[in-house]
């Protein structure tokens, strides 16, 4: 694995004393993490604490008709047994729509079905006993009568007036609709020489987290509060649904999340287990445990993708690609998702095609329907590999049908790297790309020319090698134009409290929270470098509602760009105040003071002063010393939102070599290059590695990750033998370079890094499959996962 | 994800194990537990009483004796995936074996857990029967040798009945002139194959004798393709090929359709008719 090396810090408001901006330092829970010191919520065991389990639908659409609990309550170890009626008493419903996606609806949801059960997977009931394993024996013995309902399953068919609406409610089993059009397309297709459409479909898949979805609820009614450890990305988004679901005051509900194994955009949901674990915590007035297990992961955790998009673009002779259109369909399962909808990720794509290129002329359609499976809401990349797939796959065509080189064709068409700002087709706001500069990194990274020789070479030994790019436009560090403006209480700002302790180190209290991915690290990086002591002093601490300020949490790559600003401001308030405390002791100009290691410095020649444990013993132990009058602050507190742009948009490229085996239909993945601007880069080694992660996650898109269901709304392969992750021995290398255009929205000029792998690696493998398979006259393929089913019917061989 | 309650007994000696096997119809024998196990958690399978022989240490040996090679049912994949008499005597297994799953699978799972077991795309059962094999089985009335191709009758069904423990596995001795070809096709490394091939062969004059096709993945258990077979020994591999749309009914699943396997099946057919020939 090829890391990128240190790279000098480009700014320099961060050309600190000891700066660690741009330094790939190891992380500080690296150790825990792999001593097995972690704390995930598995680990935690509270006194009285119960376990639940639920029974769960086996039907997509059923009328629960009676639920007979008389003997699961005598089976042993059980404490109750708790249908949705009477769980209903204890928390209200919820509805999964925002103001700003105008049009949306849903139904009331409820923790526990009541009455009808909307998907195969649904709980209908919980057991609650001693153990998981009695919880278990007991949901065997709870009877449920269903009358079967005609599911819908195809979202094709779900608007036809014939199909059972399944909220009737609602009249018809349309989620959200959005109709965009811009410049003019029907003129910019008439002006093209050609025209290339085709309908793309993307698979329903899921992200699998290592640690499966887990939660214990302790309702304490002595303080009338509930205790709430959950393995989340935003505890203060939940707290504020667990007290308002509960009819409590937001005070009376603590969330702690300490280490999270892994989330990937599944754990940013209300679930209806997890409801209905609080819910049961407040009922039965002990310490409840809900661990999904894998079996109820697959049928429960959001599902995502399924989309079937038409699209079509239009290109001249001379590679001015002028228009595109699409017309996006996805099904979401019967509900949408609470609290950030089922409808953003269609709304993404429609944001987001054609979005890297000049191109004016654009029309758009995203319809999201109801159907019986489960629910569908964001993962990782929100609908940006189905926005690039469709808009690279779409200028991989037109290249290959008007004979340009796909490279050659992009070079025509992306926005110039000094037109920012710029707005995209579909309005979105670019404040600085480098699109240009992306794609001449990876020409000679690649070394593309050659490549395309020793493709040429080995063709003639009938060996099949595709190459195959997709640049990407990526939304990280979201204002809060993604939930807030829509009425949800989802915070866009977040905050860092910095505390000088009385030994001269530093603790970090941040909003923003830790899935593995490193933000301990990153935020760290940013208070030391801020304030001016090396890393290891400096404590993070995550995930407590009652202890850190308020935020958002991780989600939308925002956990650097805009926790990692508050967390610099924060240590940047910190060095000012202690630089007037170091002032008034030494009797000097605290202008003329800076912090370097730990150490007061004199700002211009690094002469050592005075050391921050002196500084805290006197301020803390001996404030008598101090001059009358001057009292000292030792705790520093900042909060930041990005003003300038409702999202800081990423870029990049990627790019895929491969060997298809055009006997079998098998793929080999044989190098994967990727590279991205995310501005100011904190620290190079956690990019990289979350750059590979995401396109990883992208190749399991591209060949593996399928949820397949029935017509009847069954999940056909809901177990980790028959749904295929991605694993090491079929990852090719992944090679990762970077150009650096920090957002000046913040001082730290970082953009988030976090998606941007996986919004581009099923695109770029879909379109090196079919520049592979092209001069074999294959029909190209527009589908993932291309599984050997789909190259084998593309090469007409079955 | 927690299995149902079941009563647990370690077997002291295998005429132990037969008496509580004979004592509970339902129990299982758990060996190397790594489909047992899983398969439990999922409640998939519910026995009232799992009988444990890993404690018989005679069933954990690979011995030469008599033109045969006897591998024990409790020998873990990685010992068989090891052995050099294995290597020697049946190049075959070592050439399969790799495939099983992943090394840490390899190192509980045992070789006879696998033949008992019988999943229709694993590696072993399509090899034993490429191989000839003779399966020993010991039950109350005492032991008894079944051949492969008599052992699998059905999806996870074999000639075992209650009561009965699969204790070795027997492969003659190849003569110089046999020859040995293995190919599967997984959609990862590690998974159970969407098709697979086992082959053995004598080299006769200028083409094969007594050539053994076993196909898995294809079928509800490992499967000879009989004619295919006789074709390949008038060495007409495209009859070979083309007979396999007798020889074999592939299914659909969420993996692959019929069709595909179907067509796999004629590619692997190519690729290891080319391994016995060039095999020295």
């Amino acid at each position: 694995m090829k890391r990128t090396p240190d790279v000098a810090p480009i700014v320099t408001a961060l050309d600190r004393p000891n700066s660690y901006i741009g330094r790939s330092v190891p992380r500080p829970n690296l150790a825990r993490l792999t001593q097995g010191r972690a704390q995930y919520v598995s680990d935690i065991t509270l006194p009285r604490m119960a376990h639940v389990a639920f029974v769960r639908s086996p039907h997509a659409h059923a009328r629960i008709s009676k639920i007979e609990t008389t003997a699961a309550k005598q089976a042993a170890g059980v404490i109750a047994v708790v249908t949705g009626a009477e769980l209903a008493k204890v928390m209200t419903p919820w509805v999964g729509v925002l103001t700003h996606l105008k049009g949306i609806k849903s139904a009331p949801q409820h923790p526990i079905a009541v009455e009808r059960a909307c998907w195969q997977g649904e709980a209908v009931c919980a057991v609650v006993a001693r153990t998981r394993a009695l919880a278990e024996d007991a949901c065997e013995l709870v009877e449920v009568s269903y009358e079967e309902l005609t599911p819908v399953t195809d979202a094709e068919t779900a608007l036809d007036p014939t199909t059972q609406v399944i909220h009737p409610e609602l009249e018809d089993n349309l989620t959200f609709e959005r109709k965009h059009e811009a410049g003019a397309p029907d003129q910019g297709f008439a002006q093209a020489d050609a025209i290339i459409e085709t309908t793309f479909r993307f698979g329903r898949h899921t992200g699998v987290t290592n640690e499966a979805r887990s939660i214990v609820a302790d309702w304490n009614p002595g303080e009338q509060r509930l205790t709430v450890y959950q393995g989340t990305q935003a505890p203060h988004m939940m707290q504020n649904l667990f007290a308002k679901h509960l009819g409590l005051e937001e005070h009376q509900v603590r969330v702690l999340t300490k280490d999270v194994g892994g989330s990937f955009g599944i754990k940013v949901h209300t679930y209806a287990d997890e409801m209905a674990t609080v819910a049961l915590a407040k009922l039965l007035r002990r310490p409840i445990k809900f661990v999904a297990d894998r079996l109820e992961s697959f049928v429960t955790d959001i599902h995502a993708r399924d989309h079937r998009v038409k699209a079509k673009i239009g290109v001249t002779r001379d590679g001015t690609i002028t228009a595109f259109e699409i017309d996006d369909l996805t099904g979401i399962g019967p509900y949408s998702v609470y609290p950030r909808t089922s409808g953003i990720e269609a709304n993404q794509v429609v944001n987001l095609v054609g979005g890297p290129y000049t191109c004016p002329n654009y029309r758009a359609r995203a319809r999201v329907v109801f159907q019986n499976k489960n629910v569908m809401c964001q993962y990782r990349a929100v609908g940006h590999p189905i926005a690039t797939s469709v808009t690279e796959g779409l200028v991989e065509l037109a290249a290959a049908q008007i004979g340009l080189d796909p490279l050659e064709l992009r070079r025509r068409n992306l926005i110039p790297d000094d037109a920012y700002p710029a707005t995209g087709a579909s309005g979105i706001k670019f404040e600085a790309l480098s699109h240009h500069a992306c794609l001449a990194h990876i020409d000679s990274m690649m070394n593309y020319a050659g490549l395309r020789a020793e493709q040429a070479r080995l063709r003639g030994q009938g060996v099949h090698r595709g190459i195959g790019f997709a640049a990407f436009i990526e939304v990280t560090n979201p204002s809060a134009a993604f939930y807030g403006i829509g009425g949800a209480r989802i915070s866009a700002q977040d905050g860092a409290t910095v505390r000088l302790d009385a030994t001269g180190a530093l603790f970090c209290a941040t909003g923003v929270t830790e899935q593995g991915q490193g933000t301990e690290a990153v935020i760290a990086q940013c208070v030391a470098t801020a304030f001016g002591v090396p890393l290891e002093r400096v404590r993070v601490l995550t995930g407590d509602t009652d202890n850190v300020p308020y935020g958002g949490g991780t989600w939308a790559s925002r956990a650097a760009g805009i926790g990692g600003e508050a967390a610099w401001q924060a240590g940047k308030a910190l060095r000012a105040n202690v630089l007037a405390a170091a002032a008034s002791i030494l009797q000097a100009d605290p202008k003329k003071l800076d912090i370097s290691n730990g150490v007061i410095v004199d700002a211009d020649n690094g002469r050592e002063r005075i050391g921050l444990d002196e500084v805290a013993r006197v301020v803390y132990f001996r404030p008598d010393t101090l001059p009358p009058g001057f009292q000292a602050e030792m705790v520093a507190t900042r909060h930041y939102v990005p003003r300038g742009y409702p999202f800081a948009f990423t870029n990049g490229i990627q790019a895929s070599y491969l060997e298809v085996d055009t006997d079998t239909g098998f793929i080999k993945l044989l190098k994967h290059w990727c590279v991205e601007d995310c501005g100011t880069v904190i620290n190079p080694q956690l990019v990289d590695e979350q750059i590979r992660g995401g396109i990883v996650q992208g190749i399991g898109a591209a060949l593996f990750e399928h949820c397949v269901y029935d017509e009847r709304g069954q999940l056909l392969n809901g177990t980790m033998a028959d749904y295929l992750v991605p694993m090491a021995p079929e990852m090719p290398d992944i090679e990762v370079g970077h150009v650096v255009t920090p957002t000046a929205d913040s001082e730290l000029g970082a953009k988030g890094a976090g998606e941007a792998g996986t919004a581009g690696a099923s695109g770029g493998i879909m379109n090196a499959v079919n520049d592979a398979l092209r001069p074999l006259g294959a029909t190209p393929i527009t589908e993932i996962p291309m599984t050997p089913d789909v190259v084998l019917r593309a090469l007409n061989k079955i | 994800m927690k299995p149902a309650p079941f009563a647990y007994a370690k077997a002291r000696s295998l005429d132990h194990a037969i008496a509580l096997l004979d004592g509970a119809p339902d129990a299982r024998v758990l060996a190397g537990g790594q489909s047992l196990v899983p398969a439990l958690n999922m409640r998939l399978s519910t026995p009232s009483l799992l009988v444990d022989i890993n404690g018989l240490r005679e069933l954990g040996e690979i011995s030469r004796r008599n033109g045969h090679i006897e591998i024990g049912a409790l020998v873990r994949h990685a010992q068989a995936e090891r052995s050099s008499a294995i290597a020697q005597l049946a190049p075959l297994l070592t050439q399969a074996i790799p495939h099983i799953a992943h090394p840490a699978i390899r190192n509980r799972g045992t070789f006879g857990g696998s033949i008992a077991l019988a999943d229709p795309a694993a590696e072993l059962p399509a090899c034993l029967l490429a191989l000839g094999a003779e399966i020993e089985v010991t039950g109350r009335t005492g032991r008894r040798s079944v051949a492969a191709d008599e052992f699998f009758k059905g999806l996870f069904e074999t000639a075992l009945g209650p009561g009965d423990v699969l204790t070795a596995i027997r492969i003659a001795v190849p003569g110089s002139a046999a020859r040995f070809g293995f190919a599967e096709l997984a959609r990862r490394h590690g998974d159970y194959a969407l098709v697979g091939l086992a082959a053995a062969g004598t080299v006769h004059g200028g083409g094969l004798a007594d050539v053994r096709l076993a196909f898995f993945g294809v079928g509800d258990r490992a499967t000879r393709a009989r004619q295919a077979e006789a074709a390949l020994e008038s060495g007409n591999l495209d009859a070979a090929v083309a007979a396999l749309q007798h020889d074999l009914s592939p299914h659909s699943d969420v993996h692959a359709s019929a069709a595909t396997r179907s067509h796999l099946a004629g590619v692997l057919l190519r690729r290891v008719a080319a391994q016995l020939d060039s095999s020295t």
